[in-house]
């Protein structure tokens, strides 16, 4: 199956919709919506994963020393991990 | 804090790191049924084939031309997700039997919502179910139509505002109680059925995993929180799923061969109010419905009792000259 691009017209709409690149919402940057954004203290973490485990976007990863960090670019700023980090390692910042 | 305390807390770096929903989705802040699908997802692994019912999830995950899954995955009417799921499980068996597809355990599963399932895919459900396809079913229950503007489902539960059940001088809101669907699915005569919630990550997935391994139909109630249609704070999506679980609202159980099985044990529960407090949608009842509302909890949580309690394995009760006493 070829790969097509996003269409510009409707002439260039793929039969029945379909979309032929798996995962393509990866191009679609969520992290302009939020208001707040996560920031890390290593100094508390204790790399349990929780902030990883618990992120609805799927956007939190471990770096190479092992402590997590949020792709901000599809962060959406829920402070979800802000809420479940027990340690108190994450804290919510105003975006701005 | 005992050893299995501590498991449960390092665990999540043990879990599957690939992503089959991937970043990009427009949930919204806080999503729970997001959450669910991803660890859905992880749990069941490369090999899967996914039917979306119509819903939140189908809606937000495939903007078109954009697609969050990773996933074979089809998009479904609301009344069919059950009926796909197990025609895509058929059809992969034939090519299996022509030979036209490697011979790989493929599962089929078919999501759908709370409104897909309970009230427009039930009779679709109940058929795929009757005919004992090897399919899983994962009802993501948020408690409301929140895809179209949070009208009321039959999984509303009692005394909720909505917009078509909304609270006022001459209505208190939502007028019936939550239907109880895990307990149709075990009037199937279904092999699993169980209830889980994202809040508790690793009970969740071990009971997909669970289900992915069963020969036949399994079904899976996933409580999954809903900040916009709950009225509630976006960083406390895990928390309200907790509290439903402590206050007993929707305790997490599993039903393995009619045995049932609580599979997250709570000592006392919470009054209901811990719960209910935190949700808008709930913000006008007065004191009398909380209390109609207790009752009611712990008469469902006793009736829950009363099975885990006294309901026997199907396999032990097997006809052996005479009846079962």
């Amino acid at each position: 199956m070829k790969k097509k691009k996003w269409p510009e017209t409707w002439r260039t709409i793929n039969p029945g919709c379909m979309v032929f690149d798996a995962g393509n919402a990866r191009t679609y940057h969520t992290g302009s919506w939020k208001a707040e954004r996560p920031e890390w203290d290593d100094s508390k973490c204790i790399k349990c994963g929780i902030c990883y485990i618990f992120c609805p976007e799927g956007c939190i990863t471990q770096d190479e020393n092992g402590f997590f960090r949020a792709d901000l670019n599809y962060c959406k700023g829920c402070g979800i991990c802000a809420h479940e980090c027990w340690p108190g390692a994450i804290t919510m910042v105003e975006e701005g | 804090m005992n050893i299995i305390e501590n498991f449960e807390l390092y665990a999540p770096r043990l879990i599957d790191k690939e992503e089959y929903f991937c970043s990009g989705h427009r949930a919204c802040q806080g999503c729970g049924e997001a959450l669910a699908i991803r660890l859905m997802c992880k749990a069941l692994g490369p090999d899967t084939v996914v039917a979306n019912g119509t819903g939140c999830m189908e809606v937000i995950s495939s903007f078109y031309p954009t697609t969050a899954w990773n996933l074979p995955w089809i998009h479904l009417a609301f009344e069919n997700a059950a009926a796909v799921g197990s025609g895509v499980e058929a059809g992969l068996k034939a090519l299996r039997r022509k030979g036209k597809i490697p011979d790989r355990d493929v599962k089929a599963v078919a999501i759908a919502g709370d409104g897909g399932t309970m009230d427009i895919g039930m009779q679709s459900l109940s058929g795929a179910m009757e005919r004992g396809h090897d399919l899983l079913y994962v009802c993501f229950d948020n408690e409301a139509y929140m895809n179209t503007g949070i009208q009321r489902s039959s999984g509303t539960p009692f005394g909720a505002a909505t917009t078509t059940s909304p609270a006022g001088r001459a209505s208190f809101g939502q007028k019936t109680w939550k239907k109880n669907v895990p307990e149709i699915m075990v009037a199937h005569n279904v092999p699993y059925v169980a209830t889980a919630s994202p809040s508790y990550p690793l009970d969740f997935m071990n009971k997909v995993k669970k289900a992915r391994k069963v020969k036949g139909p399994s079904y899976i109630h996933c409580l999954s929180v809903c900040p916009t249609g709950w009225r509630s704070a976006s960083n406390l999506t895990i928390k309200m799923g907790r509290l439903a679980v402590e206050t007993g609202v929707f305790p997490l159980y599993e039903v393995e061969d009619g045995k049932y099985r609580i599979t997250v044990e709570v000592d006392e529960l919470r009054p209901v109010e811990d719960y209910l407090k935190h949700q808008g949608r709930f913000r006008h009842l007065t004191p009398d419905v909380i209390e109609m509302i207790q009752e009611r909890v712990y008469q469902e949580y006793n009736k829950l009792l009363d099975k885990v309690n006294g309901l026997h394995a199907w396999s032990d009760l097997k006809f052996e000259g005479e009846l079962f006493e």
